[in-house]
């Protein structure tokens, strides 16, 4: 994908958030550390110029809640960053927005650590891509692209915020 | 019986020898020293070829030892005690009285001498305490110990108490010209402290000693001696205020002499920071200091203001030493290390020569404590060290003869050791690696 | 001065001290603990981070303030604490360190928080144990979680460290907040005024990259930050200074002493304080103080401590 596809994809997915959602009232993003975040920066954008409301928008670190920490015996500690969810997520639907849908284990610790922010009336997925090889019963309300690999190969998305450009590469595994 | 001792060079700085020559023994004496003796001189005894790379030397006497025995048996007893002895070199041994009970009376003395016989290594000459039960307070049965065998005193681990109780020691101990040992010490400086008072203490969180608690009792000493006439020898030096309080004394004309001990002159407190942060084996008393102390230590060795180098030997149990380190025992042992040190550090480093490391490890030390030894001249006991100052010698607490391990040296390599040690005309240590030779020529 | 930039991981898998940690690695414990605090405001308090991790804390002299704090931290990461006071342990009965700490060890903590009157305790307990030792103060040694507390708490109202003076007086000899607060402070390039009586600076202190004076406006002067060092009462009786009288005309704190800092000055302290002996009452609690700040942040920081070294980097892992 390069830059306009991705373009294309977010701005496809605004508008499917408003019309499943009925507008954007009672709505927010929480874009997961750390490319969830720009892309969730960039939907709230589109929805606010199409809506004329401005969206919360808050990220997510999902560091403490990972499901391998703790399991290597030795090796250095992943870093954590902070999260900034500057809103109650009570009773709002929470759009948790990721770039990539792999395994679902991110998605799983994302949700356990929204839970610990209070009791959102629903929460909704948007993953840039979704590239298969789900280990959890998790779906993506919104997809940018379905990218089918295999477990070999690996999945990168660089975004003009983190890395200076906007693409998402399939690379071959070693 | 007699024994040839051929080839070797023979360092004896009291005879002002020091050549290639021959010794031979006879019986527990030297008979002779001289160029290329005849192999029928040592008929029906033993001739040893020993080459020119062993040097032959009267043997070395340790003026600062604990044996522990009686009464601390698990860290060293006297038989452990003068088997690390002879295989570190040493011929004689005087030991501290702070045992238990402390040495403050013939008993413990004759014990100790007891002990010494069975062992039947090397000598051993007991220092009596100077106050009855090292407490500071009366003077110790002075004459008593001395009828028994002690050949000085000293309250050792700790100063003599108070002034007048040190200048009583002088003048009583100057009757049976017997020297006062002194472990210098301001009790009020030191506190509790456990480490020097510097930089490094202070980055450690470690309680200080400063220099100076060492030289103010010292120059009490030192003064003490002058207006007594009594004979005073400053303990473990290693302070360079100490140093100047000596040469001072010494420039006077008092009866002052001062040994130091190899940690001294070879490590500072950084040991007490790396490699092992805390490393209870760099605790001693006094404490490894700066490194302007050490380079005092070392000046003090050269121009001769130091008269002896003696160990401090003070084994200690692991289990004793495997604490927190304000809990720590002091102290180190020294025994099987000082002679590699040495010839190392002082020897093969230009610092002194091989005569020089004589005088203050045999010379002198037999000198101070008037004991047999200190020379190889014909007639003296046939107490001889053989060093071999090629050897390279790693230390290895594994491999230390004394009870104890605690030394800060494992794993330091060093070149120069002990090839072989006599007493009295009996070869009680050798080496066959160190080139000692192995059969009869 | 150039900011550090955050290592991304600690080389050692303990924490004895200050002396030990890089300036990147000291950025990095203090970028943790600002995500650890953010957890600290959620409704639910508590990530699952460490659960089935066992910390103990092995506190060997009485501590309520740095005890709660850690434990707090433990279990805001789910971890299983266990606590082992002096009072309670069989170090009354003359078991060694070595000995409660073999015994502790045959536990399998992960982690082994200690506190101890005895400087260099917890270098002895790394040789010995394969739990992470975190230093929570050893004699008069360092209290690494408190200096680290302190700096996040000088980011937070200051935004950096670096360049900043900072005076610390009090009782220079015997703290070990003064030692791990001097070394991080220098490492990030703070310039570090220390001040008090001459009987309570340890010769060498000079030597260790800080100012050294025993006068209090002096030191003051212009400062971005004025700590507070604890004068340990039961210390003093070895006759340091004449009384505390004395001590509080001399050195303590008040506003008017005060006034020669910065207007901005922000003054610590690390607890329990002396009210009318280094402090005056009026400074304590008065708009400059962020005494408070500092005890809410300590639980963040040691989070962050707690999960950094939960890992066990070693030094082999991470060249």
């Amino acid at each position: 994908m390069d830059a306009d596809r991705i373009a294309r994809a977010l701005t496809r997915i605004a508008h499917e958030i408003i019309e499943r959602n009925h507008g954007v009232s009672g709505v927010a993003l929480v874009g997961v550390r750390s490319r969830g975040v720009p892309l969730a920066r960039r939907i709230a954008a589109t929805l606010a110029s199409v809506s004329g409301e401005e969206v919360p928008t808050g990220a997510l670190d999902i560091t403490l809640y990972r499901d391998d920490l703790m399991r290597a015996a030795i090796g250095p500690q992943p870093v954590v960053r902070k999260t900034e969810i500057p809103f109650s997520i009570d009773n709002r639907t929470i759009v948790l927005v990721d770039d990539v849908l792999y395994t679902g284990r991110t998605t799983r610790a994302a949700l356990d650590a929204l839970i610990d922010f209070g009791r959102p009336k629903a929460i909704q997925l948007v993953v840039l891509v979704d590239r298969g090889h789900r280990e959890l019963p998790i779906k993506a309300d919104y997809v940018g692209r379905n990218v089918p690999t295999s477990r070999r190969e690996s999945v990168q998305v660089r975004l003009q915020e983190l890395d200076g450009v906007d693409d998402v590469t399939v690379e071959a595994g070693e | 019986m007699k024994r040839l001792l051929k080839g070797g060079r023979v360092v004896d700085p009291a005879s002002g020898v020091d050549g290639r020559f021959d010794v031979l023994i006879d019986g527990d004496r030297i008979a002779q020293v001289g160029r290329d003796l005849p192999v029928s001189l040592a008929e029906g005894g033993d001739v040893l070829e020993l080459g020119a790379r062993l040097v032959v030397c009267p043997g070395f006497i340790d003026m600062h030892v604990h044996l522990r025995e009686p009464g601390q048996e698990h860290k060293e007893t006297v038989a452990t005690g003068v088997l690390s002895a002879v295989a570190g070199g040493f011929t004689a041994v005087a030991c501290m009285p702070n045992t238990k009970p402390v040495n403050d009376n013939a008993g413990v003395t004759q014990l100790i001498l007891q002990k010494a016989r069975e062992a039947n290594l090397a000598r051993v000459y007991p220092i009596g305490a100077v106050s009855r039960g090292q407490k500071g307070a009366e003077l110790a049965d002075i004459a008593e110990l001395r009828e028994a065998g002690c050949v000085a005193v000293t309250d050792d681990g700790l100063p003599i108490a108070t002034a007048i109780l040190a200048r009583r020691a002088l003048e009583y101990t100057s009757m049976f010209g017997m020297p006062v040992i002194e472990h210098c010490e301001d009790q009020s400086l030191k506190g509790d402290g456990v480490a020097h008072e510097g930089p490094v203490a202070a980055s450690l969180g470690l309680r200080g000693i400063p220099g100076v608690a060492e030289a103010i009792t010292a120059g009490r000493d030192i003064l003490l001696a002058e207006m007594t006439g009594g004979q005073v020898h400053i303990a473990h030096m290693s302070a360079w205020t100490t140093l100047e309080a000596v040469r001072q004394g010494k420039g006077r004309g008092v009866r002052v002499t001062a040994e130091v001990c190899p940690h001294h002159f070879t490590l500072t407190d950084d040991l007490l920071a790396a490699p092992i942060p805390y490393d209870t084996n760099a605790k001693m008393n006094p404490p490894l200091r700066e490194e302007r102390d050490r380079q005092a230590m070392i000046d003090g060795i050269v121009d001769g203001s130091v008269d002896v180098i003696a160990t401090d030997h003070a084994p200690h149990h692991y289990d004793e030493k495997n604490v927190e380190f304000d809990r720590a025992p002091f102290g180190i042992v020294g025994l099987e290390t000082a002679v590699p040190i040495c010839l190392d550090r002082l020897v093969r480093a230009g610092l002194i020569r091989l005569p020089r490391l004589v005088e203050l490890l045999s010379v002198n030390p037999a000198r101070i404590l008037k004991v047999p030894g200190g020379t190889l001249a014909p007639g003296s006991v046939a107490d001889i060290t053989v060093l071999a100052p090629d050897l390279p010698v790693t230390i290895d607490r594994d491999t230390l003869r004394s009870k104890s391990k605690n030394t800060p040296y494992h794993g330091w390599t060093f070149t120069g050791g002990v090839a072989a040690t006599l007493v009295a005309g009996r070869v009680v240590f050798s080496s066959p690696e160190a080139g000692w030779p192995t059969r009869r020529a | 001065m150039d900011v550090p930039v955050a290592a991304t991981a600690l080389r050692q898998r303990n924490l004895l001290g200050i002396a030990d940690l890089s300036p990147g690695e000291i950025v990095l414990v203090l970028d943790t603990a600002e995500a650890m605090k953010e957890v600290g405001r959620r409704a639910i308090k508590k990530v699952p981070t460490l659960r089935g991790r066992t910390v103990v804390n092995l506190f060997f002299e009485p501590s309520t303030r740095t005890r709660t704090s850690f434990e707090i931290a433990e279990k805001r990461l789910s971890a299983d604490t266990l606590n082992v006071a002096i009072g309670t342990s069989s170090v009354v009965k003359g078991e060694t360190l070595v000995d409660t700490a073999m015994n502790i060890e045959a536990m399998s903590p992960s982690m082994i928080v200690l506190r101890h009157a005895s400087s260099g305790a917890c270098h002895l307990l790394a040789r010995i144990c394969k739990a992470a030792i975190i230093n929570a103060g050893d004699g008069m040694h360092e209290h690494p979680t408190q200096a680290l507390l302190d700096a996040f708490t000088i980011r937070e109202r200051k935004g950096r460290i670096g360049g900043l003076k900072v005076a610390i007086v009090g009782d220079l000899l015997h703290s070990r907040v003064l030692r791990s607060n001097l070394l991080l402070l220098t490492k990030l390039g703070a310039e570090v005024w220390v001040c008090g009586p001459a009987t309570l600076i340890p010769p060498g202190l000079d030597r260790l990259g800080v100012r050294v004076t025993t006068r209090v406006d002096e030191a003051v002067e212009g400062a971005d930050v004025v700590m507070m060092l604890r004068i340990q009462l039961e210390r003093m009786e070895g006759g340091y200074f004449p009384s505390l009288r004395e001590y509080f005309t001399t050195f303590g704190m008040t506003d008017a002493r005060l006034g020669r800092a910065k207007p901005d000055v922000i003054i610590m302290h690390p607890g329990p304080i002396n009210r009318g002996v280094e402090i005056a009452s009026e400074v304590a609690d008065g708009p400059y103080s962020v005494i408070l700040d500092q005890v809410s942040n300590g639980v963040a920081v040691r989070m962050a401590v707690l999960y950094l070294l939960a890992g066990g980097a070693d030094d082999e892992t991470v060249a």
